[in-house]
């Protein structure tokens, strides 16, 4: 081999290696993924115990509830299949409101309710999330003729 | 009649770009003098034009058009004339016509510095530039027209996004995009060098030239971007690794790596198919970016409007533009064979690991940001990777390039001796190992992994740079003399320092806290006591805002009085968080409004950020060194070789 071959060998191979290591890295290290469930896989038992995860659906109309003065807040994500009840104790984004679309980060409680720490309200002009779109799309087409407010 | 006179303007803009193609590359093959002629008029023109249609379209703005679709959906008679002009590329038709406006400018400046290219080259480099504007010419007339009526019209304007009302988001978007398009210029040098089959150094220097202005310009943008998204978003989080931001980033990584490489290419001839590999990838990943971001197929923030439709288009126009330069490449690249040797240590092998690294890094943000699509492909569980995963692959990747920096700086060409070098940097090495221990143990009080060596990454590269100044003052010789190509790259490398520190402080010691305040009832975070003292209503020119006033003491003496709003635009009726920030170069004080809870209390977030100002600062830094780096007399070389030609035909004449 020239010694321009032997570069091009030594490069190529540790340019694989890296793809190959972050590839693998990326399916191992499940606790770096986030999953994304809605509220008919909850329901179903689909997360497992203490799984942090991102739960996606709509805020419920009249079912968001405030313990006053305080950051306590609790609602209802709904597919319009099932409910999952949310506590969140923090800022709300600006464009949280009832019967939009909603991504929560955290995990189950003992209860069955979902204990937020993050919450997203980013949505398009649709007023929706494109995984809550998608989600509630493929699972009750019926149901979603139209979700807009 | 106006938008009518733009959408025909922009018509021109095709013919001329197509006119530039056909001639520009038929011309260069055939060799007709006259053909090749056409080609820098038609770019001269095509920019004439681009001017006209913008012009158009910012004239609809001004005097408020709503016969123009485009103009009823972004803007409104209540919005600041400011914001009228941003408004222009607030929205998907109208950014597009910018890039178009700023590739013609690409292609114009191209043109117009191009008297010392050889014509054949000049054509061929144009010609590809024409096909990139054609490409988005032939995209913006016929899926997005800025300029489309609407009927009836509109009695007043849907406003513009709230969140885009902004300073710092109305100069973003040019600037980035100089920098995105900018690329196009390398691609375009790339293509043409292949197509001539010659790499030689002085192709590496004019594309090394047209390269860093565009490196420079992506470098602010991005930095801009993050800066907006820090005060604007109401988080106060700097980078998201979100969809949008990895589409600007990756072209921002390859572009550096390009122009370490095309160093190499320039001063030794070696890395030649891998500097063209590079021109090409770099402008692909912008192509990329666009195609990311206008079609809405990852999720953002920046989703603002989003069409498949689009996406198709630009994915074609994608796979064109790539498959084709790939081909080419896969066809040309075996006549590129570099002459000469290298040594393991060396200048040489110190840029090969910079380019090993900085591509590793652009494919773990390339994979984590395609990782949703790929799953989603093969139909797996929805899943996303969020910035932890890609701070847990980015960051050592980062601290290793950092440290390869340190001494990659102090090599020299074909063989650096290894004793001057460990003479040279035993103290810098030291000096930064020891404060990175015991800095932050001792203003902060607690340490970590990430945090010692984010530090002694950051003064090691600093420190090495000031190690050549610092050798030339004690020698007593001039540092005006050193090189500007030399001073840029000291300065741009201590701005990458600047930046980590910044990241890795304002990472570690961060402290935010969501909290109910009610008047007159303090709370303390990191050392501050914040304190609402008022709430009031006020109105602005299209919102009306919710204001509370908290003054911020220090060990009981006033820092600052900090005014947060919770705005609500009148128009479209949206909420917006506007944070109060109180900047200072050691750290921000960062207040955003949440809203009222009842029984008189409000939620507010405060934050306390130490060291985020160098994040930016670091990237302006760089900008700067790339700057310099510019004004090096080795790129300046143009207007005096015209200078010298005109003095000889002047001579001739006489």
């Amino acid at each position: 081999m020239t010694p321009r071959k032997e570069r091009m060998t030594a490069v190529s191979i540790l340019l694989i290696a890296v793809s190959l290591a972050t590839f693998f890295g990326l399916r191992g290290c499940d606790n770096l993924k986030e999953y994304f469930f809605d509220p008919s896989e909850v329901v179903a038992g689909a997360v497992k115990k203490d799984q942090e995860f991102r739960l996606g659906g709509m805020v419920k109309e009249n079912s968001f509830k405030r313990t006053a003065g305080s950051l306590d807040v609790r609602f209802i994500v709904t597919d319009f299949a099932e409910d999952v009840i949310v506590r969140y104790s923090g800022l709300l984004p600006d464009l949280f409101r009832e019967g939009q679309g909603v991504v929560a980060t955290g995990r189950l409680n003992d209860a069955g309710e979902f204990e937020a720490h993050t919450i997203f309200a980013k949505h398009d002009e649709n007023y929706m999330p494109p995984e809550v779109a998608e989600s509630l799309k493929t699972q009750h087409p019926a149901k979603t003729s139209e979700p807009r407010p | 009649m106006i938008p009518e006179l733009g959408h025909f303007s922009l018509f021109l803009c095709l013919m001329l770009a197509l006119t530039q193609i056909v001639c520009g590359y038929a011309g260069a093959h055939t060799g007709r003098s006259t053909w090749m002629a056409a080609v820098k008029p038609a770019a001269v023109g095509q920019f004439v034009f681009a001017v006209i249609s913008f012009a158009c379209l910012v004239y609809a703005f001004l005097n408020d058009d709503f016969t123009v679709q485009y103009v009823a959906s972004n803007s409104n008679t209540a919005l600041p004339e400011m914001y009228k002009v941003a408004a222009v590329w607030g929205g998907h038709e109208g950014s597009l016509l910018l890039w178009i406006l700023i590739q013609s400018a690409w292609s114009f400046a191209v043109a117009s510095a191009s008297r010392d290219l050889p014509d054949r080259f000049a054509s061929r480099v144009i010609a590809t530039l024409g096909l990139v504007s054609a490409g988005f010419l032939l995209f913006i007339l016929f899926t997005s027209n800025p300029f489309a009526r609407l009927m009836p019209a509109a009695f007043n304007g849907r406003d513009l996004n709230p969140l885009l009302q902004d300073f710092g988001l109305a100069i973003h978007p040019p600037i980035l995009y100089l920098g995105y398009v900018g690329f196009s210029v390398a691609f375009a040098f790339a293509i043409a060098a292949m197509l001539s089959g010659d790499v030689h150094a002085q192709w590496a220097r004019w594309t090394r030239r047209w390269t860093t202005l565009a490196w420079l310009f992506l470098t602010i943008g991005i930095a801009l971007g993050s800066w907006w998204a820090y005060y604007e978003l109401g988080w106060g989080g700097w980078w998201f690794w979100d969809a949008v931001e990895n589409a600007s980033f990756m072209p921002w990584l390859v572009g550096t790596a390009l122009i370490h490489s095309l160093a190499v290419t320039d001063k030794r001839g070696l890395f030649k198919s891998w500097t063209l590999l590079l021109s090409i990838l770099a402008f692909s990943l912008s192509l990329l970016g666009t195609f990311l971001v206008r079609s809405g197929v990852l999720v953002s923030v920046h989703a603002f409007a989003s069409d498949p439709e689009r996406g198709r288009f630009i994915l074609i126009f994608l796979g064109f533009m790539v498959g084709g330069a790939l081909l080419l490449y896969s066809l040309t690249a075996r006549k590129f064979v570099a002459q000469g040797k290298m040594q393991l240590v060396s200048r040489e092998t110190a840029l090969l690991v910079n380019n090993v690294l900085l591509v590793c890094a652009t494919f773990v943000v390339l994979f984590g940001t395609l990782y949703p699509l790929i799953n989603d492909a093969l139909n797996m569980p929805k899943v996303s990777v969020g910035a932890q995963w890609f701070n847990t692959f980015f960051v050592p990747i980062t601290l290793v390039l950092m440290v390869f920096l340190g001494v990659g700086m102090h090599t020299i060409w074909r063989q650096s001796n290894v004793a001057s070098l460990k003479n040279r940097l035993k103290w810098p090495l030291l000096v930064s190992a020891v404060i990175a221990v015991a800095f932050p143990l001792l203003v902060y009080q607690r340490s970590g992994v990430l945090i010692v060596l984010g530090t002694f990454t950051a003064l090691w590269v600093v420190l090495s740079s000031l190690t050549e100044p610092w050798l030339r003052y004690r020698r007593g010789l001039s540092l005006r003399s050193m090189p500007r190509t030399q001073v840029g790259m000291l300065v741009a490398h201590v701005g990458v320092a600047l930046t980590v520190l910044g990241v890795t402080y304002t990472s570690a010691y961060s402290t935010q806290r969501d909290v109910a305040l009610q008047i007159d009832a303090p709370v303390s975070i990191g050392g501050y006591e914040f304190t609402l003292t008022a709430f009031e209503r006020v109105n602005g020119p299209n919102y009306v805002a919710d204001q509370a006033s908290i003054s911020v003491t220090r060990n009981g003496k006033p820092v600052t009085e900090l005014t947060p709003q919770k705005r609500t635009y009148l128009v479209q009726t949206m909420p917006m968080t506007e944070s109060a920030i109180h900047p200072r170069l050691q750290r921000d004080i960062y207040v955003a409004l949440g809203e009222p809870l009842g029984e008189g209390a409000y939620s507010f977030r405060l934050q306390i950020k130490p060291l985020v100002r160098f994040i930016w600062l670091g990237a302006l830094v760089m900008a700067l060194g790339g700057f310099l780096t510019l004004t090096d007399r080795r790129y300046r070389a143009v207007p005096e070789s015209k200078a010298s030609r005109e003095a000889a035909s002047a001579g001739l004449a006489s």
